[in-house]
């Protein structure tokens, strides 16, 4: 046993790290869900012509390219330098998570604005002539809509992941020291991606697939945290000290009830039930999975922020 | 706080590589800045003088950078700070910055105490002060006005109320402070230890601190030297009822109960006596009395001293043979603040006689014999002698005191006895935290026709003032030259570094102007303060021009020691080093120290003890913007399990409530293994309650407020303060 | 070319702040931050007790995450004795290298971008100690060429038992604590 004091006050740092407030976890869910939306939406497009009545197909591009466009916004509202923003566009960090970051969603929003120009909305239609001529020549050539498809995947599957290994990258933080993270907010990504495009879906069969889908990301995320925690646990002093800010500390109240509980755990039940004709369909379990994937990214940032290398 | 961003690399280097050459011209200050006034100064400008953090008055260099001042960092001439200032001293420049600085002459309107003030001129607040001044010394006689003084800075102050006729000029730093010690050692060596304390610390191979926690008291260079000796592998006894600093570097931590120290002081010398530790020859060659002694000190064996202090019989021999081995080069030190049980001075007698039995009194690695160099005073007409005599301690109610006692003029205003009271002068001092018993000094200010407090900065007691008169800081004024009698012997002059922000005066101004009002011209021949140094340093072959280039002056080195040459002389009346004294012994005192075991507290409560914090001199910086960064707040010090029994944790808010029902503003807790269980500990100065110190207001727990008790020193009028209990209630 | 680093005797140290307060006027470091700052470290029960006291900063690191987090490369290993530092001008406070310090050194300066310890390079390049070394008065800061086996700095680690922070971080921090 020992007593440590300090005299160091500084803002953000003391008592316990918190540099990062609603900002950076808006901008992980909303950069996951993008990404879970761009891989639903490559995969639609392998589907061929019956895809194109879903709305997976035709909605998803363009509340991709606005969600995406809000995360943007929060990481810009969280730096505290905004006039310099600029300054991640003069340089390619190799070994900078967030340099990667940077240049992946400018790769990112070309992919979505081409899915959006390819199934564009009304009122673009009516203001840009000649849309509609070129989204239905698009439309028409397969392999074009098949490279789209293979780029939203790609990229989704590069934004999910990287939305993890920001964190990850910083070693400094025991709790975010795990490679699954990556993974972890990618499957998230996807569970909300399916969450909200269940919600939104019209058509029953495009509904049940995508509860299906659903369930089967929230069996992955569940499997995934608990790797993850296993993995923390097993890691070291500091990962094991980490863990335990989620298995018996301030934020395991926010981690078992939100993440797990309302965010994973119902939703996947009540789908189940759906799906087996139990009870009827309603909305609640898409709403909750998003719920918990925002949860998710709340409580792994401020408790990751919070989780330091042993003191002493 | 008004310091800028720090300036990109680039920049600085360029400001810094036209500094390098103004470095070197070490410009008359105030002669650049009249100058330089109507332009911004450019470049950097390099200004020695000292320091006036607190009393230690280390030199020290001020940066000034584009004509705002940047940063204050030692002299490397200077012997007591050998180039490093403090904390407090680096963060000086704070001061001059203080947004809590009284910025013009103040007078009350409204009830005392009420704190609503009308901003007046200088000329206003001085006449109305000469004025109530002529009127109480037509009533009452000049003695009825007392001046209460803190530093160098007083200095001129003493000499126009001294021309004006009275004698009742205190400071805090005898009853307060260090009173006993000096007295103590007086009586057995006939010299006092003096400040700075003439401690050979660096050299010592062995160093006993008795309640001095060195290193959180920030002491320039006692620290540097403590710092050396602890590097060197000095062997240091702490003994502490809390685990300071100073106790973690130690090889024997003795972790005694309040307020027995004299009891193992006893135990130490009988330990020393009985196995023939002591430096005979030493002690057969300047001492006197002590066969006597030896019979006295007999019965206190380490047995004996155990359920007193709590310190086993066996750590007691082992660290007494620990200090034979290394002597003469064994330095007790003597402490500072020694105002504890009101037995002090028989306690630092004690301190003094096992440092005789040691022999380390005029050794080196002990107690080096000080010197200074010759600086005339400045020939002024003499003073006016009073008919009434000093107020303070009537029919020598308290024998041994050398210097005046404060709670003397206290009580003399409160019962008018031996005569009325009815004017005071502050001089850089806040009374209300400084004396103890708040209540009895408030009682006495209500008294008063007069109440001047002259300070940089606001205070409980200039709360309660009828005028307050701004001061320049130190770093804005010529002041009194530091002739300081030290190891080394030296001159320095403190000089303007900057002007003041507001309409703020330097002392000497202020003294000059009053003593003018007054009426006493004839006292102040010079016109300006730097007519006034000249002739100073003129008079003792010095030149003005070298001290205001270098800050600093060295005089001959003289011997330290006997072995060096230094004269063994003790001004005793045995002319000896008085083992045995025979005028305590004809006054009716204890020859030999004797023991009194302190009254313990109600059931369940802590006795309060109080020490200071290396980044605060008391109160004083508590406003300055830098140090209040440092330590905004104090924490009071709970032992752990003590505190698990009332339900505390650490960073929990409490309020101390005392013996007597006054209540502290609540303070956080730290419960912490590094005190005993029965008592606690806040450091000094804080708790502020004045709205005038809006940056300290309502900050941690004032200690000074609960001590409403004191025990009275018998031999000399020190007030001993750690006679205090508090509990501690949850603040909700 | 040098590799500067700091040896720091807690046998000595006093914790008194000095080097806090100094290194906030050489740097007018804003109010409420620290650049350095004070940590005590007691271990044991009363009165069996032992008191670490440490001054700590930046630890400058031979692989600093700080470096290798930045966006922008406004954190970089200067090139004078690869000490770490922050260009402030190309920083966009994303607050990435707060984060990634083990030590948590770091912190978002009033103007917005990452500020920390210098080694007050500016007074080093001059062949000035640091201001904290440079006051302290103790003198129980020393500084230096941790690569020169003949440096102050070297030297002290040989003869002397001492101990880094965090070295499991993996950060190989040059603030090297005798005790």
């Amino acid at each position: 046993m020992f007593e440590l004091v300090s005299t160091r006050h500084n803002p953000m740092i003391d008592p316990g790290l918190h540099v990062w407030g609603y900002e950076i976890p808006l901008y992980l869910f909303l950069g996951g869900f993008v990404a879970g939306i761009m891989v639903l939406f490559g995969v639609a497009l392998f589907r061929g012509r019956e895809a194109q009545r879903f709305s997976v197909y035709s909605d998803l591009p363009l509340v991709g390219l606005v969600c995406l466009s809000l995360g943007m916004l929060a990481l810009f509202l969280d730096l505290e330098h905004k006039l310099h923003v600029w300054r991640l566009y003069v340089t390619f960090e190799p070994w900078s998570p967030m340099s990667w970051g940077a240049w992946i969603l400018l790769l990112v929003y070309p992919v979505l604005l081409a899915g959006v120009l390819l199934s564009p909305p009304a009122p673009a239609l009516w203001f840009v002539p000649g849309l509609e001529k070129l989204s239905s020549r698009w439309k028409a050539d397969r392999s074009k809509v098949r490279w789209l498809g293979v780029a939203s995947v790609a990229s989704g599957i590069a934004l999910g992941i990287y939305t993890g290994i920001l964190l990850s990258s910083l070693g400094a933080r025991p709790l975010w020291s795990s490679a699954l993270l990556g993974p972890l907010f990618l499957v998230s990504g996807l569970s909300a991606g399916a969450a909200f495009a269940h919600l939104t879906a019209k058509d029953p069969k495009e509904s049940e697939g995508l509860a299906r889908a659903d369930n089967a990301f929230l069996i992955a995320e569940l499997a995934l945290i608990a790797l993850f925690l296993i993995g923390l646990m097993s890691a070291g002093e500091a990962q094991a000290q980490a863990a335990g800010l989620l298995l018996g500390g301030p934020f395991t109240a926010a981690f078992w009830t939100l993440v797990v509980g309302v965010g994973i755990v119902t939703p996947l039940v009540i789908q189940t039930l759906v799906l087996t004709h139990r009870i009827v369909h309603t909305r609640v379990a898409p709403l909750l999975v998003l719920l918990g994937g925002l949860a998710l990214r709340f409580v792994v940032v401020y408790a990751g922020q919070y989780s330091h290398w042993p003191r002493g | 706080m008004t310091l800028a961003y720090p300036l990109s690399r680039r920049r600085f280097l360029k400001v810094s590589g036209v500094a390098a050459g103004a470095a070197t011209v070490a410009a008359s200050a105030s002669g650049l800045l009249r100058a330089a006034a109507p332009e911004r100064e450019r470049g950097l400008r390099r200004v020695p003088t000292f320091c006036d953090i607190c009393f230690w008055k280390c030199g020290a260099i001020a940066s000034v950078r584009d004509g705002a001042l940047w940063k204050i960092e030692g002299n490397p001439l200077d012997p007591l700070s050998q180039g490093r200032l403090c904390p407090r001293g680096t963060g000086g420049v704070g001061a001059h910055f203080d947004t809590d600085r009284v910025k013009a002459p103040l007078m009350r309107q409204g009830a005392k105490g009420g704190e609503k003030w009308a901003e007046v001129t200088w000329d206003e607040a001085l006449t109305f002060i000469a004025s109530k001044m002529q009127m109480i010394k037509a009533e009452h006689g000049p003695e009825s006005i007392a001046l209460f003084s803190h530093g160098l800075g007083g200095t001129f102050l003493k000499h126009t109320l001294k021309a004006f006729g009275t004698p009742n000029i205190t400071a805090p730093s005898f009853a307060q402070c260090r009173g006993p010690r000096d007295v103590g050692f007086n009586l057995t060596f006939g010299e006092e230890v003096g400040s700075p304390e003439r401690t050979d610390i660096r050299n010592a191979q062995c160093l006993v601190l008795i309640g001095s926690h060195l290193g959180e008291n920030m002491h320039n260079t006692q620290v540097q030297e403590f710092a050396e000796a602890v590097g060197a592998g000095a062997s240091i006894i702490v003994v502490d009822p809390r685990f300071s600093v100073a106790a973690s570097k130690a090889k024997f931590y003795l972790p005694i109960k309040p307020g027995a120290d004299l009891a193992l002081l006893l135990a130490w010398m009988n330990t020393l006596v009985t196995e023939g530790l002591h430096d005979k020859d030493y002690v057969a060659h300047f001492g006197f009395g002590f066969e006597a002694f030896a019979a006295e000190i007999a019965p206190f064996t380490p047995e004996w001293a155990y359920p007193e202090t709590g310190i086993g019989p066996e750590v007691i021999r082992e660290t007494a043979r620990e200090m034979a081995r290394h002597r003469p080069a064994t330095l007790v030190h003597p402490g500072r603040h020694a105002t504890w049980y009101g037995d002090d001075a028989q306690r630092s007698r004690a301190i003094a006689l096992l440092n005789a039995l040691l022999g380390s009194w005029g050794r080196k690695g002990g107690f080096y014999a000080p010197s200074s160099m010759d600086v005339p005073s400045y020939p002024y007409p003499p003073y006016p002698v009073s008919a009434l005599g000093k107020v303070d301690n009537p029919g020598r109610r308290y024998p041994f005191a050398t210097e005046t006692i404060t709670t003397g003029i206290r009580e003399a205003t409160i019962t008018g006895k031996p005569y009325p009271v009815k004017g005071w002068f502050a001089y850089a001092t806040n009374l209300i935290q400084a004396l103890p018993n708040e209540e009895e000094t408030i009682k006495a200010i209500q008294n008063l026709d007069l109440l001047v407090v002259v300070d940089v900065i606001g205070s409980e007691l200039a709360g309660w003032a009828d005028v307050i008169l701004p001061e320049a800081t130190y770093l804005e004024r010529y002041d009194e030259l530091n002739v300081e009698l030290f190891r080394q012997s030296f001159v320095a002059l403190r000089q303007p570094v900057i002007e003041p922000p507001n309409d703020q005066k330097p002392n000497w101004w202020i003294a000059r102007e009053l003593a003018m009002k007054l009426g006493l011209e004839a006292y102040y021949p010079w016109k300006d303060i730097e007519e006034y140094l000249n002739r100073r340093l003129t008079s003792a072959g010095l030149s003005f021009e070298t001290l205001k280039e270098k800050g600093i002056v060295l005089g001959p080195s003289q011997p330290l020691f006997f072995e060096e040459g230094a004269e063994a002389t003790f001004p005793t009346p045995s002319g000896k080093i008085e083992f045995y004294s025979t005028q305590l012994k004809a006054a009716g005192f204890d020859p030999v120290p004797k023991f009194r075991r302190p009254k313990a507290g109600p059931a369940g409560s802590f006795r309060l003890l109080f020490g200071r914090a290396p980044v605060h001199s008391f109160g004083r910086t508590q406003t300055n913007p830098i140090l209040h960064d440092m330590m905004s707040e104090n924490e009071v010090w709970v032992n752990t399990n003590a505190a698990g029994r009332y339900g505390f944790k650490s960073g929990d808010r409490v309020r101390l409530k005392n013996q007597d029902g006054v209540v502290s503003l609540p303070v956080k807790v730290r419960a912490t293994e590094a005190i005993r269980g029965d008592c606690v500990y806040l450091v000094h100065g804080f708790g502020h309650t004045s709205k005038m110190l809006r940056r300290a207001l309502g900050r941690g727990a004032s200690d000074a407020q609960l001590v409403t008790r004191y025990e009275t020193d018998a031999l000399m009028g020190g007030t001993g303060m750690n006679v205090n209990f508090v509990t501690l209630e949850a603040e909700v | 070319m040098a590799r500067l680093g700091m040896v720091i005797d807690t046998r000595k140290c006093v914790g008194c702040m000095d080097c806090v307060v100094a290194c906030k006027t050489e740097n007018s470091v804003p109010e409420g931050f620290n650049r350095d700052w004070i940590t005590q470290k007691l271990t044991g029960s009363f009165p069996t007790l032992s008191l670490e006291i440490r001054s700590e900063r930046c630890n400058h690191c031979d692989n600093p995450p700080c470096v290798s987090c930045c966006p922008t490369g406004a954190s970089h290993v200067h090139d004078y004795g690869a000490v770490v530092l922050v260009d402030d001008k190309e920083c966009i406070g994303c607050k990435a290298c707060l984060a990634s310090c083990p030590y948590d050194a770091r912190f978002i300066h009033p103007g917005g971008y990452a500020d920390k310890c210098t080694f007050c390079i500016h007074r080093v390049e001059k062949g000035l100690d640091p201001a904290c070394v440079s006051v302290c008065p103790t003198r129980c800061m020393h500084f230096g060429d941790l690569d020169d086996p003949q440096s102050e700095v070297s030297r002290l680690l040989t003869s002397r038992r001492n101990h880094s922070l965090l070295p499991e971080a993996g950060t190989h921090p040059r603030i090297f604590y005798l005790t």
